[in-house]
């Protein structure tokens, strides 16, 4: 499996992602997550999509999404050159004799308790996806009743922005 | 407020500069007028009822009502591609809009400039399975370049100007724009020219200066050149430069079903069709050659056959308006992004020079194919079941109409016969459903093309099969005066799929009997259903019958002339390459595979 994270700048049109989830399913790529949200430009909004092209050159991906007409950019993000975060909330089962472990581990991962009941936890990672993952694997022996988790988000490092270069075109 | 204002006109003294008020479906029609719209091809319906109304006073349009939404779209598509202009379409919403799927998903896979207008339902009342609603914007999607819904009437103008320009510019393609009742009832200013705002959509058309001096360099160096060219130089209007660039490079031209026009059928240098039913010179070439000049072709699987086995030793030069569709089939050596006729121009000037170091010589290669031309010409046996020849029938069509006439083909054997034997001398003289295999194209094709070019004389080349599916646009034609000629290929069959039946399926023809022609019921009688429709049905059994009844509809011009040529159902399209084989497996005729050189 080949990963690969895309940030999609796009017009904030209805229907969009329709389009571009249509385009990806249409066209045999794997969505693995997506995210999507407002930008800091009015009318833009942002997609961070992780493809999995296996057997297909990501180009084609590229190629086939700057078609559409509301898509104004996309950026691949290297692992090494970006930030990249996840976001899940986990609801772990919990006793008497494990609630000092599983805060414990809580505290190690800089995760956070954002609910508590006599028998269940809720917390709150954010991390890369191998930290999500890792924390994930702590947790599993005691029973995880429930996950919720966002789609990566990603953004470049440095001062360059998405948007920068579009915005001077238009 | 401010006081020291200009003097505001009052309601009653309007000034000049300020825009008139139109109702929404007003302001679509002034659109089609400021855009340079003159036919559309439509059936009203509830919900396109006030845009209709507004267009029955139109004088600088001409509205051609059809029988059914499928024959708009292939009437619109016909029209764009005889003349190179946009065709434009419009049904109501729901079914309406159904119906006009067929043809849009075939103007994108063709890559036709078409609009099609849909009403939909009260925008209050989209999403509640209201009467007649589907949610057509969506349905379309993966079929149009883009599309659009409109539920404001100051929307239109703007709407409308950007879908033209879309479906008109880099590689063209269908936009729909759907348009609710409330839109087009209520009112807005009508300012034109519009404010057109698509940041995202900026088609590529001059090539980057490197990678053409890489083409050239490549096709200098090159001993065994192709131009394998597709539908896209017939798209971008390069037909001359393409001929002033075949001539100075001296390099073979096949020309794919799409292409066919696209350089002229006498030209030494044409080799003809490629692909499954292509030439064998035209098939071989491109197997055996070491570069191919790719020219607004998609490498589509009835061109390549087993994509890993086609031209194995040629390197690649890909020249396309769409980025996306370089390297998505086979890899290229040199990708060029561009429109066709801006790279022949810059191409030929980077050639000159890099030939003038290289001095290329593509006499071993011509002497190659022209031993494959002798060996191989494209002909046909006549049947042994003593009826007429299909293919023989086609070429007199071809002979006697000559290469200013139009062919609008429908889908099948009648369709590859018509590509190979009749020869094409300018581009917009074949018309025919290539990528999406659109049974029923031919009669609203040929009906859209004549609208468009009213002097010309325009055939459909129909078969029994496809003329059953659309065959009530004659009622258009009649109606409208649009005298077309309709030359049914009447093998009383689905004959290419009999054909794979004979030829994959134990002859076990499953379902493909049709029942139209020799020694059946002949259900329908054409004959009686042209007269029905108020056309000239002329029924042709013999071959002395055949050149007086493709005269007298020449020379017919006050009605449509629909002639049901009698033909061998056996009759099978030659050479074939079996789907899913190299390219190198082409036979001449059933099993006659010629010899190619092995490296």
């Amino acid at each position: 499996m080949s990963h690969h994270v895309l940030s999609l700048l796009v017009e904030d049109k209805p229907g969009l992602l329709t389009r571009v989830a249509g385009l990806f399913a249409r066209r045999g790529f794997n969505i693995i997550s997506l995210a999507v949200g407002t930008t800091e430009v009015p009318g833009l909004s942002r997609i961070t999509v992780v493809v999995d092209v296996e057997g297909l050159p990501l180009e084609q991906v590229t190629k086939q999404l700057n078609k559409l007409v509301n898509v104004l950019k996309i950026v691949e993000l290297d692992a090494t050159q970006s930030v990249q975060r996840e976001h899940m909330l986990i609801k772990v089962r919990v006793d008497s004799t494990t609630r000092s472990q599983i805060l414990e581990a809580a505290t190690l991962f800089r995760a956070r308790i954002v609910d508590v009941a006599t028998d269940a936890l809720v917390i709150e990672v954010t991390g890369d996806t191998a930290k999500v993952e890792a924390l994930l694997r702590v947790l599993e022996p005691y029973g995880i009743k429930e996950i919720a988790q966002s789609g990566l988000l990603a953004m470049g490092r440095g001062s360059k922005s998405i948007s920068e270069r579009v915005l001077k075109n238009s | 407020m401010p006081t020291e204002a200009t003097p505001v006109p009052g309601p009653s003294a309007p000034s000049r500069s300020e825009p008139p008020v139109l109702t929404g479906s007003g302001a679509i029609l002034a659109s089609l007028e400021k855009l340079g719209v003159t036919d559309v091809f439509g059936l009203p319906g509830g919900a396109i009822m006030p845009f209709y109304d507004e267009l029955m006073a139109s004088t600088a349009i001409r509205h051609i009502l059809v029988r059914h939404e499928q024959g708009a779209g292939h009437a619109a598509e016909g029209y764009a591609v005889a003349s190179g202009r946009l065709g434009v379409c419009i049904a109501t919403s729901g079914p309406g809009a159904t119906n006009l799927v067929t043809a849009i998903a075939d103007a994108y896979m063709d890559s036709v400039p078409l609009l099609a207008i849909t009403g939909q339902v009260f925008s209050t009342s989209m999403g509640t399975d209201a009467f007649q609603e589907v949610d057509i914007t969506g349905i379309t999607m993966p079929i149009t370049k883009h599309s659009f819904l409109v539920t404001k009437p100051e929307d239109v103008p703007g709407v409308l100007a950007a879908a033209v320009h879309i479906a008109t510019t880099g590689r063209p393609g269908p936009v729909l724009v759907d348009v609710t009742k409330d839109a087009q009832q209520k009112s807005a200013p009508f300012i034109w020219p519009p404010k057109i705002d698509l940041p995202g959509y900026r088609p590529v058309t001059k090539a980057h200066g490197k990678q053409i001096n890489a083409a050239a360099q490549l096709i200098a160096e090159s001993r065994r050149p192709v131009l394998y060219v597709g539908g896209g130089v017939i798209r971008a209007g390069a037909h001359a430069e393409l001929l002033r660039f075949a001539e100075e490079t001296g390099a073979p031209v096949v020309t794919t079903l799409m292409a066919r026009g696209a350089f002229p059928d006498s030209h030494q240098q044409n080799l003809g069709m490629p692909g499954m039913h292509g030439t064998v010179p035209s098939v071989l070439a491109l197997q055996e050659s070491d570069l191919l000049i790719a020219l607004g072709a998609r490498f589509d699987d009835r061109v390549t056959g087993k994509v890993s086995e086609f031209a194995p030793h040629a390197k690649v030069i890909h020249v396309d308006i769409d980025p996306a569709e370089i390297g998505k089939i086979r890899a290229a050596d040199v990708p060029i992004v561009g429109d066709a006729r801006e790279v022949l121009l810059d191409l030929l000037p980077a050639y000159r020079v890099a030939a003038k170091a290289v001095k290329p010589d593509f006499s071993d290669w011509w002497k190659r194919i022209e031993s494959l031309r002798t060996q191989y010409p494209l002909g046909y046996t006549m049947p042994d079941d003593g009826l007429l020849s299909p293919q023989w029938i086609i070429e007199k069509i071809g002979e006697l109409s000559g290469p200013e006439a139009v062919y609008a083909a429908g889908v099948g054997q009648h369709q590859m016969w018509a590509a190979q034997f009749i020869k094409y001398e300018r581009p917009g003289s074949w018309l025919n459903s290539g990528g999406a295999g659109t049974m029923g194209y031919a009669v609203p094709a040929a009906m859209g093309a004549k609208v468009a070019q009213p002097d010309r004389l325009v055939w459909a080349i129909d078969g029994d099969g496809c003329f059953q599916m659309t065959n009530q646009e004659l009622a258009t034609c009649t109606i409208n005066e649009i005298p077309i000629k309709v030359a049914v290929i009447n093998n009383s069959s689905l004959g290419m799929v009999r054909q794979w039946q004979t030829l994959f399926y134990d002859g076990r023809h499953s379902f493909t009997d049709l029942n139209t022609g020799h020694d059946t019921a002949m259900i329908p009688d054409f004959i009686k259903m042209a007269d029905a429709y108020g056309a000239l049905g002329i029924r042709v059994t013999k071959p002395e019958e055949v050149e007086p009844a493709i005269r007298l509809a020449m020379e017919t011009n006050d009605r449509p002339v629909v002639i049901d040529f009698i033909v061998s159902r056996d009759a099978m399209v030659w050479p074939m390459v079996p789907q899913g084989v190299g390219n190198s497996q082409v036979q001449y005729a059933r099993d006659h595979a010629p010899e190619w050189e092995r490296e």
